[in-house]
């Protein structure tokens, strides 16, 4: 009886360390869904910077498929310019802050979605 | 027709033609399964929002907004050298008699649940944007990415910016431009920070804009 009180006693108290790694995926939207919410407008369906918007832009939207200009940033300014906006370093206005928008966890995990479409690491690793 | 016995009137007409589609209870979509499913604009705080006249003139003769529909991923297809609509995928609004459509524009009038909102904004028609309106919207703020200026030019993934100043209240604008996703959680408008008395301006510009009339 002790050790069935001991097992249960440990398997709850481990539930909330085991459950802990998702429970930001699970409070924030999918990189994925907000990427084609926020970003295909402009980046394009494949995300090669061929969005339904682009026609009339003075400058055209980054293609996220590109490995050399994608492995170029670092996660830190990709971060930096999906919280922030283009202007936060030095690029486009039409380029927007998503801070507003999106939870610094989403952005992150939008980063790391990025990350997929280049198939591609960032400047710093 | 009072407007009181009209409103009632209209409210029964909403029930009948528009529920289907637009939302009238509120709240927004928190979450982007709930942004998935909306098929129309929202219609719970549209007193807040449009100008009951152009509502009224709208119904008879409605004309796409939204170029590419109300969630424009839902209706666009690659293209050779962009992303382009898939008119296919959009359908037509059905158009009222003139009775039905002041009827429902009264009925709409008096859904304001969001008065707050409103009054904790002041538009100042006064401070004109001068010859810098369309270089704020187009350039400074990147408005035009996604809203057109005029037909056949600029964004198509939001509604068309130069008949706003007919359709939307001018301070609905201002307080949905200084926070979109107070209004509108999950909208893909970002919020650009629009500093005062820059965000007064924008409207005015949005305002001016609308009297070229090019959409008629």
């Amino acid at each position: 009886m002790n050790k069935w009180f001991m097992f249960l006693l440990a398997t709850f108290s481990l539930t909330p360390l085991l459950l802990a790694p998702f429970a930001s995926a699970e409070a924030g939207e999918k990189a994925k869904d907000n990427y084609r919410v926020y970003c295909i407008q402009c980046h394009g369906m494949q995300g090669d910077g061929m969005g339904l918007n682009i026609r009339d832009m003075s400058v055209q939207p980054r293609d996220h498929t590109d490995v050399k200009s994608m492995a170029s940033r670092t996660d830190t300014e990709l971060f930096k310019v999906i919280k922030e906006g283009g202007v936060a370093i030095n690029k486009s206005s039409l380029m927007p802050p998503w801070g507003d928008t999106l939870s610094d966890d989403e952005i992150h995990d939008l980063v790391q979605y990025l990350r997929t479409l280049c198939k591609c690491k960032g400047a710093n690793g | 027709m009072p407007a009181a016995h009209a409103g009632e009137t209209g409210a029964a007409l909403l029930q009948q033609r528009c529920v289907a589609c637009h939302d009238l209870q509120g709240p927004a979509p928190t979450t982007l399964t709930q942004l998935f499913a909306r098929k129309a604009p929202d219609l719970f705080y549209a007193g807040n929002k449009y100008q009951t006249a152009w509502v009224a003139a709208w119904l008879q003769q409605p004309k796409r907004i939204r170029p590419a529909g109300m969630l424009y991923l839902d209706h666009i297809k690659p293209g050779v050298k962009r992303d382009m609509v898939d008119s296919s995928t959009l359908k037509p609004h059905m158009a009222l008699n003139n009775d039905d459509a002041n009827k429902v524009a009264h009925a709409l009038a008096l859904l304001k649940p969001y008065n707050d909102r409103i009054k904790a904004v002041s538009h100042d028609p006064s401070i004109s944007p001068g010859p810098l309106g369309e270089m704020l919207f187009d350039k400074i703020y990147g408005c035009m990415a996604c809203h057109q200026i005029e037909p056949d030019f600029g964004g198509l993934s939001a509604p068309e910016i130069f008949t706003a100043g007919k359709r939307l209240q001018a301070a609905y604008m201002l307080s949905y431009i200084r926070s979109p996703q107070a209004w509108d959680a999950k909208t893909w408008m970002p919020n650009k920070h629009v500093s005062s008395p820059n965000d007064q301006k924008l409207v005015n510009y949005i305002i001016e804009l609308s009297k070229e009339n090019f959409d008629e």
